[in-house]
């Protein structure tokens, strides 16, 4: 009996919802009395660093199958390990990566499922975990009943914890992987740029910019600050901003500690997305614009007098 | 050319969620239900390519009789025939199984669902679909050509976008940049009226999960207001108060 990790990695690293997952799985398996295995496939940086965060072991997968992500390639690898661990609670990240390949293992291992799950679950006489439902406006608790259960864990959902143990790291080699049946041709990565759903400050605007040339202002504050950004459904619609930049009902859903809106009025559906940031901020300047109400700390005011001193002030604070 | 597309029927996104039964059931008093927006979006596009060819395009919806009207919409954008599989969709792997038993021996050349349902939001079903059918499963795709036996699609991933090439028969999932949602014309909503809508019975599947309970997110405890004129207070309380930013 084990706690599986699936430890997905960018250029290499392990991601931050890779250490997260890893902390999740340890948290699982110091409840069940069994121990964590994270699985890194392709070639990761420093796979032992994994026991800083919780690994007991690390499994490694050097192949040419793994050199580019295949969904299907990943999952049954990744599940065959699962089975040569016998792996009872399968951790994976719930990023796009992560949930291309969820689906697949769930099916190779018989699993019962749930993604978008937000918490740590609650294990008696059943096993209860907590995921987001009908887009961020509710939460349900779902009883896992296979015997082995795969959660898909939503970025920022729990706090990274620190490990004085190190991981004992070996490789293992995937036997009857079929070839992949699709080829990446091309991959374009936005560099320098913090991904959204993993951010934990995202700083985001909407009509009341009023063009897409204003978005400088939204960009310094959020350089300032160390934030993504992001923008509401109009925005994106109008093609001001990249629908990849779309959060809400309809866009993507995010977590991060503080989320900073300006110039959006707070439609359910935008409210929808959003909701489970831990602090909001809303400068608007309509005092009636219903995302005051949802909101921690609010400034009513003209964004285009209001940014200039915001971005002044947060540059001066963070140079101290 | 033959194309199923999957479609669940959802809350309309301003509906303000609520539940009964303490916590139990979502509450569907005055819900309006609509077709997935992002399912508009995969019959959309499995409309783009199918028709130019004369091919068809199957939408299947597994849920109860209810849902019918949100199937003839579907019907009215253009779908040739719409399959409805009886039974209540209980979670993601209920409905994924009933989609590949029903999709198994149909020879398909590709399938297509939305990215997720905005009620339970899993996006689970396409790679769940993938791997029963054993098929290529491509998630979260906003650009799909198929030319012969290949398709080209571009898929978003974490912090950027992807082009990937699969051989057929594939399942993939519909993203927002796919294309615009086809709106039914006049002529569509009245062929839609006489479009075969073929109801089929579900078959036997374990369930691997349950719902419990339901909750609400916590409301906020109150805004506390800033002045425009001072918006270096905002800096300071979420350096020391709120302990959000360095």
């Amino acid at each position: 009996m084990s706690v599986i990790v699936f430890a997905e990695t960018s250029d290499n690293q392990y991601k931050k919802s890779s250490l997260e997952a890893v902390s999740y799985g340890k948290e699982v398996a110091t409840k069940l009395g069994s121990k964590v295995v994270a699985v890194s496939i392709g070639n990761a940086g420093n796979p032992e660093s994994l026991g800083n965060y919780g690994a007991d072991e690390v499994v490694t997968l050097h192949d040419a199958a793994f050199a580019q992500f295949s969904p299907e390639a990943y999952a049954a690898a990744f599940a065959s390990v699962c089975k040569a661990h016998s792996g009872s609670v399968i951790i994976i990240s719930n990023t796009y990566s992560g949930k291309s390949i969820a689906g697949r293992v769930a099916v190779l291992l018989g699993a019962g499922m749930a993604s978008n799950v937000v918490d740590y679950p609650e294990i008696g006489d059943q096993f209860l975990v907590k995921r987001g439902v009908f887009s961020g406006k509710a939460f349900a608790y779902v009883g896992l009943n296979a015997p082995v259960k795969l959660l898909a864990i939503t970025p920022n959902s729990v706090e990274i914890k620190q490990h004085a143990g190190t991981a004992a790291v070996s490789a293992f080699a995937a036997d009857g992987i079929a070839a992949s049946k699709t080829t990446i041709k091309e991959t374009n990565r936005i560099t320098g740029k913090i991904p959204l759903t993993e951010a934990e400050i995202v700083v985001s605007a909407g009509r009341g910019m009023k063009g897409p040339e204003n978005w400088v202002m939204i960009e310094d504050l959020a350089n300032a600050i160390g934030a993504a950004t992001a923008c509401s459904k109009p925005v994106s619609d109008m093609h001001w901003r990249p629908h990849s930049e779309h959060v809400g009902q309809t866009g993507i859903t995010i977590k991060p500690n503080l989320y900073i809106a300006i110039g959006i009025s707070g439609a359910i559906q935008h409210l929808a997305g959003v909701s489970s940031s831990k602090v909001i901020v809303v400068i608007n300047k309509d005092p009636e614009a219903p995302f005051f109400k949802a909101a921690d700390y609010g400034i009513v005011g003209d964004a285009f007098d209001v940014l200039p001193k915001l971005i002044q002030a947060a540059k001066s604070a963070t140079a101290q | 050319m033959k194309v199923l597309v999957c479609m669940s029927v959802v809350p309309d996104t301003t509906t303000k969620i609520t539940f009964n039964n303490n916590n139990t059931e979502f509450n569907t008093a005055g819900v309006q239900f609509i077709m997935n927006p992002y399912d508009e979006l995969a019959l959309t596009k499995a409309l783009d390519i199918a028709d130019p060819v004369g091919g068809t395009v199957t939408i299947l919806h597994v849920g109860l009789a209810d849902a019918e009207p949100a199937i003839r919409k579907a019907l009215s954008m253009g779908a040739t025939d719409a399959v409805r599989i009886n039974a209540a969709a209980t979670d993601a792997q209920f409905v994924a199984e009933q989609v590949a038993s029903y999709a198994k021996d149909k020879g398909f050349d590709f399938i297509l669902t939305g990215r997720e349902s905005i009620d339970y939001n899993g996006g689970a079903v396409c790679g769940l679909l993938g791997a029963m059918l054993d098929i290529p499963s491509i998630n979260v795709i906003t650009q799909l050509e198929v030319s012969g036996n290949t398709a080209t699609i571009e898929r978003d991933i974490d912090g950027g976008r992807e082009t990937v090439s699969s051989s057929l028969p594939f399942v993939a999932s519909a993203q927002k940049d796919l294309c615009e949602p086809r709106i039914p014309n006049m002529r569509g909503i009245m062929a839609a009226r006489t479009k075969p809508l073929a109801v089929v019975e579900p078959i036997s599947v374990t369930n691997h999960s349950s719902y419990q309970r339901f909750e609400l997110p916590q409301p906020k405890q109150g805004v506390r207001m800033i002045s425009a004129d001072a918006p270096e207070e905002l800096i300071n309380l979420l350096r020391n108060e709120a302990k959000v930013i360095n």
